[in-house]
């Protein structure tokens, strides 16, 4: 009974934590934005403009919620919450501190994968489901980039689960006590960064949405809190791809003075802004330069780590 | 007479090539109707060739008065046009009888000519025979009449009250839908449909109001089709009913980037046409402005060029220091976008006190910070294989499609206007002419940073060596006169006050003047009757051919080529639709 309250309380602080950063990214990255492009950004609401977030959420609620009326309705409601749930779901096996985490699963790691590959759905069904060339090409640029990249970010992630022998997350950290992860595994880690990027669509891989060439790809013809649950399911993906870097490569929640909660949230909050700055800083590639990029450079660095990793690993233990 | 005019009269006969005076300078010959498409073929290969159709337009003759000397004739079709070998133009006129004449079209000759053929059936109702798409291209598909015809309504009081009831918009609607069967496009490729993606007039993209329609086979394009107009203002028609002095302000909104270069070109033309000689001061100042804006249109290419592909931030620091130029416009001139700075005569005001120091401060602050965005975005390794070899053209292909500015020069073919035919005292300056090899989307975009460059230090060459004298001219023609003499000199205020009142009246003749604008060549044909407004004013843009020529080499491409290939080319649609 004790486990099963705590359970459900580590749910609802998560939950309202996760919305609370979500909500606040927006703020965040515009001012990140602002900051980094020579201009201010929202300053103008409450202090410091945080109470933009509030503005930009009661505009967001009220705003006339079109549904194309040459859409597939049904679909063209859920595919937003697709991404919402999954990528929620993906933080249920985190651990944010030790104790602290939804479950601990011993295939944690493959639910991440599993969980992060559910996202793509959403894009693929929003583009399909708009019945609108500009959403079907950003759906077809999504299925392809978000397929591939699943690829390598999968394979990238597998010398750390050599280097621990497990896929539990939580031993995944402990294991890394002695020396973090990003160091062994600097490969692994920049593959694993490249492909979350791509997996979360953002710039410079955001080439399903390509403002400037697809208007706004596959949530073209999405407006109101559809559009809302897009925007912020891609500031949850970026939280979850920055607290996996942090679990899987900076040694999670370990850190000296602090308690453990505070350097995992430090850790995550550098990431977050190192995706800002990735925005603020790149052009974007051409879809088949993205691809050709995937296949012939990141596929073959990830299974030559994979092999090194694998074969450093044997060699010790003989 | 000009010695081609001479070879031509040798090959064609005396009684068919007459040759007509100009002001310009610029051989005119008027020719046979019968003969038009021989002697452009002849003039097209003949030794040292005349490779550019420059331009191709028409007057509506009926109502002139001062025609002595010239063929009669209810229509003019003229075709200029420009051989680099000899650094020289030559302007052929033919005179057309009847209300809607027919020529044949050159299309067979110049693929160029099929924009300028089209532009001329919509304005003036004049058929080209053997033009493949004869068909409307600046005005709806269903307008009545033909703008630029003398009895064609000018001001909006001419006609009835403007209204759009729901039928009509649904119509007008309708008719701009695409039918591929129209454009000779087919809808299926072997197995797979081909898919139409209508790319405008509303698209981030586009920089402006212009409709692309791509024939794509997944994200490659097959064909495609344009479509201008939707920038449509009329401002040749406008510029026959404004006085010639009250048109000035109209000039900036054609390059509504490039403010006083448009004016450059206008007042030049009329100028040579009254015979105003300008003050070397005024001179000056005008290159002195005309550069600026240069870095001005420049940095907004630069900035949204990096955007279509992609990259957020470099438009932000690009518009920041266009701020700080269009600072010292405000400063000098009083308006910032659009000035309306330079008179017939010269210029409007005297520079204010201190300009000195802010340009000198502008030319050191923009150095240090071109060269931070060479780092930012051009030798960015994306950014490189976003454009490099993507859109390629060659120097001839250029040459055959009009491309005059940056687009030329990318391609290898050192030709400046400012140098090749300097205008302004432009031959006082020191300046490198850039050029590249390739003639792809880098080639222009190194190209137009370089210029920058080259234009800053022009301005710093401006700076130091200002001359003193007057800002404006006083012969008589100049407007408005030179405002403190009014109130002492009797003659000065009369000139003023027939010049701001009814306007300055320009003796009869013909005179084009051609400006090396940010985005190619530039030029104002002007015709006087020897009233207060123009008789015929033809706008010669470079946006408009180079928009023409971009299926030549976006075929096979894909949809995110495109739009490099379009933010690389600079243009705006005021520029190409006038």
């Amino acid at each position: 009974m004790n486990e099963i309250a705590r359970t459900a309380i580590t749910i609802v602080v998560l939950l309202a934590a996760l919305m609370t950063v979500a909500a606040g990214l927006i703020w965040v990255e515009r001012r990140l934005l602002a900051v980094w492009q020579n201009r201010y950004g929202p300053n103008r609401v409450g202090p410091l403009g945080l109470f933009q977030v509030v503005a930009d959420m009661i505009k967001i609620f009220t705003k006339e919620d079109w549904i194309a009326p040459f859409s597939d309705k049904k679909v063209f409601i859920i595919a937003p919450a697709i991404v919402f749930v999954a990528v929620l779901s993906a933080f249920a096996v985190i651990p944010f501190a030790p104790g602290i985490a939804v479950a601990e699963l011993d295939v944690g790691l493959l639910f991440f994968l599993a969980m992060s590959s559910m996202s793509a759905y959403s894009v693929v069904l929003a583009g399909w489901a708009s019945d609108s060339k500009y959403s079907l090409l950003g759906a077809l640029r999504a299925t392809a980039q978000m397929l591939s990249y699943e690829v390598f970010m999968g394979l990238s992630l597998m010398g750390v689960v050599i280097l621990t022998g497990s896929f539990n997350l939580r031993h995944i950290v402990e294991a890394q006590e002695g020396m973090w992860f990003c160091i062994p595994q600097i490969l692994g880690l920049l593959i694993f960064l490249g492909a979350g990027i791509a997996e979360t669509h953002r710039a410079p891989f955001d080439l399903p949405e390509a403002e400037s060439e697809l208007i706004a790809g596959f949530h073209s013809e999405y407006s109101g809190m559809k559009f809302g649950m897009f925007f912020v399911g891609e500031y949850l993906g970026v939280t979850l791809i920055s607290a996996m870097i942090t679990t899987l490569f900076f040694g999670g929640w370990l850190g000296p003075f602090f308690p453990p909660i505070v350097w995992f949230v430090i850790k995550t909050s550098v990431f977050i802004a190192f995706f800002v700055l990735l925005r603020a800083s790149l052009p974007r590639p051409r879809y088949d330069q993205l691809m050709s990029f995937g296949w012939k450079v990141m596929l073959p660095l990830s299974l030559l780590n994979v092999l090194v990793t694998g074969a450093i690993v044997l060699w010790r233990s003989t | 007479m000009e010695p081609i005019i001479a070879e031509l009269q040798s090959q064609f006969g005396v009684e068919q090539i007459v040759p007509q005076a100009g002001r310009d300078g610029i051989p005119t010959a008027w020719i046979p109707r019968s003969m038009i498409l021989d002697v452009l073929r002849y003039l097209k290969s003949v030794d040292k060739p005349y490779r550019m159709l420059f331009d191709l337009t028409a007057i509506d003759e009926r109502t002139r008065r001062h025609r002595r000397g010239q063929p009669a004739g209810d229509f003019t079709v003229v075709y200029h046009l420009l051989s680099f070998e000899r650094n020289e133009d030559i302007r052929l006129k033919a005179a057309l009888e009847g209300e809607e004449p027919e020529v044949p079209s050159a299309t067979g000759i110049w693929a160029s000519a099929n924009w300028y053929e089209r532009e001329i059936w919509d304005m003036f109702g004049i058929r080209f025979e053997g033009h493949p798409h004869l068909r409307r291209i600046l005005m709806p598909r269903d307008w009545k009449g033909h703008p630029l015809r003398k009895e064609h309504p000018a001001r909006a009081t001419e006609m009835g009250p403007f209204t759009m009831p729901e039928e009509v918009h649904d119509y007008r609607e309708k008719i701009l839908q695409f039918d591929p069967e129209e454009w000779g496009m087919v809808r299926r490729k072997g197995e797979s449909d081909l898919m139409f993606l209508n790319l405008g007039p509303q698209h981030p993209g586009t920089h402006g109001p212009f409709r692309i329609i791509l024939q794509l086979d997944g994200e490659e394009i097959v064909d495609m089709v344009l479509d201008i107009g939707f920038h449509h203002r009329a401002a040749e028609k406008m510029c026959e009913r404004q006085s010639w002095h009250t048109f000035v302000p109209y000039t900036d909104r054609i390059d509504y980037l490039a403010g006083v270069q448009n004016e450059f070109s206008y007042v030049q033309s009329v100028e040579l046409l009254a015979g105003i000689r300008v003050p070397d001061r005024a001179k000056v100042i005008r290159i002195l402005m005309a550069e600026l804006f240069r870095i001005i249109s420049h940095l907004v290419w630069y900035g949204t060029f990096a955007q279509d592909l992609g990259a957020m931030s470099p438009v932000f620091y690009m518009f920041n220091d266009r701020e700080r130029a269009l600072d010292i416009v405000q400063a000098v001139t009083g308006a910032r976008m659009h000035p309306g700075w330079f008179r017939i005569g010269g210029v409007a005001q005297d520079l204010p006190q201190g300009w000195d120091r802010q340009f000198r401060d502008f030319v050191k602050y923009l150095r240090p910070h071109l060269d931070e965005y060479d780092g930012m975005v051009l030798k960015n390794r994306i950014f490189k294989a976003r454009t490099q070899g993507i859109g390629q053209y060659t120097i001839d292909e250029a040459i055959d499609w009009g491309v005059t500015g940056p687009g030329l020069r990318a391609a290898g073919l050192e030709w400046d206007f400012r140098k090749q035919r300097p205008y302004s005292g432009y031959d006082q300056f020191q300046f490198d002419i850039p050029t590249g090899k390739n003639g792809d989307c880098y080639d222009r975009s190194v190209i137009h940073v370089e210029e920058m460059r080259q234009s800053l230090w022009i301005i710093e060459q401006c700076v130091d060596n200002m001359p003193e004298g007057p800002y404006k001219s006083t012969d008589s023609g100049s407007v408005p006169a030179i405002k403190e003499k009014t109130m002492q000199d009797i003659e000065t205020l009369i000139h003023h006050f027939l010049g701001v009142s009814w306007g300055p009246v320009v003796p009869p003749g013909e005179a084009i003047t051609q400006v090396e604008a940010p985005k190619g060549c530039n030029a104002y044909y002007l015709i006087s009757d020897g009233n207060t407004a123009a008789y015929r004013a033809r706008i010669r843009t470079p946006s408009f051919p180079h928009l023409q020529m971009i299926p030549l080499f976006s075929r096979g491409l894909l949809v995110s080529d495109l739009l490099a290939i379009l933010g690389s080319i600079d243009f705006v649609m005021g520029d190409v639709d006038r």
